[in-house]
């Protein structure tokens, strides 16, 4: 590990906390478009962020530690669990101590915070939504592990910088269980994220609510760290399926600064191309009814299951 | 059957429009019995000076009859325990008149929440105001049930109401509404005012039906008063009507749709809507056509400018609606969330005299433009759109199909407008007190407006009420057994008004 490894683990790690609003941004900006609106700036949400921090935190009377508390423990978790993605350079040092299935664990953290913040005041709102979190989250945890499982497999390493170099390399090809982990993986990342059609991140309905029932409470710095978690949350997601199945254009370490500014511009071109896919998506449903979800989130286990299940088949096999 | 049942009752009053009886106890009760064997209809019951009155429609007959009973006594029988609809008017009756109706199974307050300055404020003599005992919820007991308190203030900017659920983990067991917070003294402001000045106050009772309450309020003065506006008025009032409802049921399929997350309807119907609403600015000169309607006829004539607006706007509908209505139809995913959600049984909705699209989506073929015509629908008459299921998706679709109506009727309508004045001027009054009622059909159902004129042609007594009074009970039905994340989706297929309501 040389010193400009741990320089590029750093610009990253500020570049994904930096990037997210501006994803969500574009995000929203689509959306608006798709629906004939002419839509807030792409930097909208970095001035509701700081309108946000600015604004003064109301706090339930009964509120315990834990509610203060959460929101920068789930930002932590989140945003340590991002800076594990390799975004434009792959072969990161931090990568090494911290593999894919620690991601997996670290978002697992940042929920289960979440769910007992949003339990902690008593509202029923928040009651409901982490009731429905850890519904949907019982079959979405799995279901990434089981697509995870499979990368793995195929790859021969839970490393996601090794699984990147993998996809790159000639061992890779057109797989069926790769197809599957893909399509499992954009299922969780879409119940993950509360987009449409588990949950709808644009909504003032708060009994149809799910993620922000949970948040419903909070106001002022905690609201914009927790809107800032959820943000490189979306990131990372679109990140992960980016690194993986599309690792083209990603700077090997050491690259160089050319090799870098490349990397930068494939990553960045990545993500709007996903972001316009979801958003596309999104347009196009609507919202399930909340016993629903499950067989949706299902549906991503499934597949999740059957990919490893085929890559062991295939490989006794041969 | 209505005949019958008033026959031994006293002499008629000057009540215009459709007669007034008095009846005693005896035939009040009587009324009550009517009600629960389902042969007559409550449309609306309030409370005046020492008297209670309710009007009532005969479906087999197509009759309509008011009756009306003395409460100087302070203690009328009470119609809730043979037709538990009656329940609310009388429990607002008891709050604002102070009026007892023995054997009233709910005697809690209703829009008396215990914040007014005084207690029974159109009573001859109101009471100072006092603290009421908490609001008791109706229970709902056993293991695992859980409530859900959502309002009076929500995460939306939509106008404020209480509901508690108790739920089962996700399922509904039971929804109850608390309302009342919108309540402005509408009824209080009215007495006293003169015909003008009550015309506008009649048009802000609920602002999405400014010509639908503009317009009853004008029947039932020119009812009262027994004179006609000139021909060309009552068809430009059809028109303006028939505009708000196409603007309001577009923004309804929008939104009912939104509430199922699928934004792009709501854009959709969105513009339309704009367009709708764009059109009645060019032709009437206001965009929800308020004060447009007035007692005596029109305040604005239809220049050749408006009616070339209309029509270019539907024929716009007439080319981007059916799109819309097909998107609708082949969204599977917004399929499955309408689709047999908040069903209203029909045998409810003929019970609750369920008005508008919620009554013709559970098969009650109500519709006062057709059942009880009014000039000009006598001469012109609409389809009337009715479903069997019940649900969310049959509240949609008696609404797309009344666009589609009224489109129609509208292109039909404007082609023949007669000629003419737009406006009559009032006749004096006569000395004694007149009264008069009157029915219309507005877009969320029939709005029922009655009026006493006395000297000087001051409203002694004014009540208009909205669909949404008998709306709300059965939403309430419609959401048990339905899930928590589904009552929204409901209560939008729904879309009663709470400022109607709380008056």
């Amino acid at each position: 590990m040389s010193y400009s490894d741990w320089l590029i683990q750093l610009a990253q790690t500020a570049l994904v906390l930096g990037v997210a609003p501006l994803l969500s941004g574009v995000t929203r900006k689509i959306r608006a478009r798709l629906l004939r609106r002419q839509g807030a700036s792409v930097l909208q949400p970095y001035h509701d962020l700081l309108k946000l921090i600015r604004k003064e935190a109301v706090v339930a009377e009964n509120a315990s530690w834990l509610f203060r508390a959460a929101p920068y423990l789930i930002f932590a978790t989140t945003w340590v669990a991002a800076a594990l993605v390799p975004t434009f350079a792959s072969g990161l040092p931090l990568g090494a101590v911290a593999d894919i299935i620690v991601i997996v664990a670290l978002l697992g953290t940042a929920r289960f915070l979440l769910a007992l913040a949003g339990l902690d005041v008593g509202t029923s709102f928040g009651g409901l939504g982490s009731s429905r979190e850890m519904l949907f989250a019982s079959l979405a945890e799995p279901a990434m592990l089981m697509a995870v499982f499979t990368l793995s497999l195929f790859a021969g390493s839970t490393q996601l910088s090794s699984i990147s170099a993998y996809m790159l390399g000639p061992g890779a090809g057109i797989n069926i269980s790769l197809a599957l982990a893909l399509v499992a993986l954009i299922i969780v990342s879409i119940g993950e994220n509360a987009r449409i059609p588990v949950d709808n991140p644009a909504t003032h309905l708060e009994l149809t609510m799910v993620h922000e029932a949970m948040i419903l409470e909070y106001s002022g710095r905690h609201l914009a760290v927790l809107e800032a978690a959820a943000a490189v949350k979306l990131l990372l997601y679109l990140s992960l399926i980016a690194c993986v199945f599309t690792p083209w254009g990603t700077a090997v370490a050491g690259a160089g600064v050319l090799a870098y500014a490349v990397g930068l511009l494939a990553w960045a071109m990545k993500l709007a191309l996903l972001a316009f896919l979801l958003v596309l998506f999104e347009t196009a449903i609507a919202k399930m009814r909340v016993f629903r979800v499950p067989e949706f989130l299902g549906i991503a286990l499934m597949l999740g299951l059957l990919g490893t299940i085929l890559l062991f088949v295939s490989r006794v096999s041969r | 059957m209505l005949e019958a049942l008033f026959a031994d009752s006293g002499p008629d009053v000057a009540h215009r429009g459709w007669p007034r009886t008095p009846v005693g106890p005896d035939s009040w009760r009587a009324i009550g019995e009517a009600l629960r064997e389902g042969k007559l209809d409550l449309l609306g019951l309030w409370g005046d000076i020492g008297a209670v009155q309710c009007v009532l429609y005969e479906p087999a007959t197509r009759q309509i009859m008011s009756a009306s009973l003395d409460a100087r006594a302070g203690k009328v029988p009470s119609l809730a325990p043979f037709h538990p609809p009656a329940s609310r008017l009388e429990r607002s009756a008891s709050d604002l008149f102070g009026i007892e109706f023995t054997g009233l199974p709910d005697p809690r307050p209703w829009l008396d929440h215990g914040r007014w300055p005084v207690q029974h404020p159109l009573a001859e003599s109101p009471r100072p105001g006092a603290a009421l005992p908490p609001y008791r919820f109706l229970e709902a007991e056993g293991p695992s049930l859980h409530q859900i308190a959502v309002g009076p203030v929500h995460a939306g900017i939509i106008e404020p109401g209480h509901f508690r659920f108790t739920a089962s983990g996700e399922t509904i067991v039971r929804l109850e509404e608390r309302l009342g917070y919108t309540h402005k003294g509408i009824d209080r402001l009215l007495c006293g005012k003169s015909i003008e000045e009550a015309a506008r106050l009649a048009a802000r009772v609920s602002g999405d039906s400014t010509v639908a309450y503009s317009l009853v309020f004008a029947r039932a003065v020119e009812a009262a008063l027994e004179f006609d506006p000139p021909p060309r008025a009552l068809w430009l009032r059809a028109v303006m009507a028939e505009l708000e409802r196409i603007a309001n049921h577009l923004g309804d399929v929008g939104a009912v749709c939104n509430d199922a997350a699928f934004s792009m309807m709501h854009a959709e119907c969105g513009i339309l809507r704009e367009q709708t609403l764009r059109a009645c600015a060019t032709a009437f000169g206001h965009r929800l056509m308020m004060d447009c309607v007035v007692p005596g006829g029109v305040a604005v004539d239809l220049e050749p400018a408006g009616v070339a607006a209309i029509l270019s706007l539907t024929a716009s509908l007439r080319g981007q609606f059916p799109e819309l209505v097909e998107l609708y139809e082949n969204t599977a995913s917004l399929q499955d969330r309408t689709v047999g959600t908040g069903v209203v049984s029909s045998a409810l909705a003929a019970q609750f005299a369920a008005p508008g699209y919620v009554g013709r989506a559970s098969g009650r073929s109500f519709d006062a433009r057709i059942c009880v015509p009014y000039p000009p629908y006598d001469a012109a008459p609409l389809e009337i759109a009715v479903r069997s299921e019940g649900d969310v998706d049959a509240r949609v679709w008696v609404r797309i199909q009344e666009i589609q109506h009224s489109i129609g009727w509208l292109e039909r309508s404007l082609a023949t407008l007669p000629a003419g004045p737009v406006r009559s001027g009032i006749r004096a009054v006569p000395a004694t007190s007149v009264e008069g009622a009157a029915l219309v059909e507005g877009f969320r159902g029939d709005v029922l407006g009655y009026a006493r004129l006395g000297a000087g042609r001051r409203i002694e007594r004014c009540h208009l009420r909205d669909p949404s009074w008998l709306l709300w009970p059965l939403l309430e039905a419609a959401i048990e057994g339905n899930i928590v994340a589904d009552f929204p989706l409901c209560n939008k297929s729904f879309n009663c008004s709470y400022s109607g309501h709380d008056l």
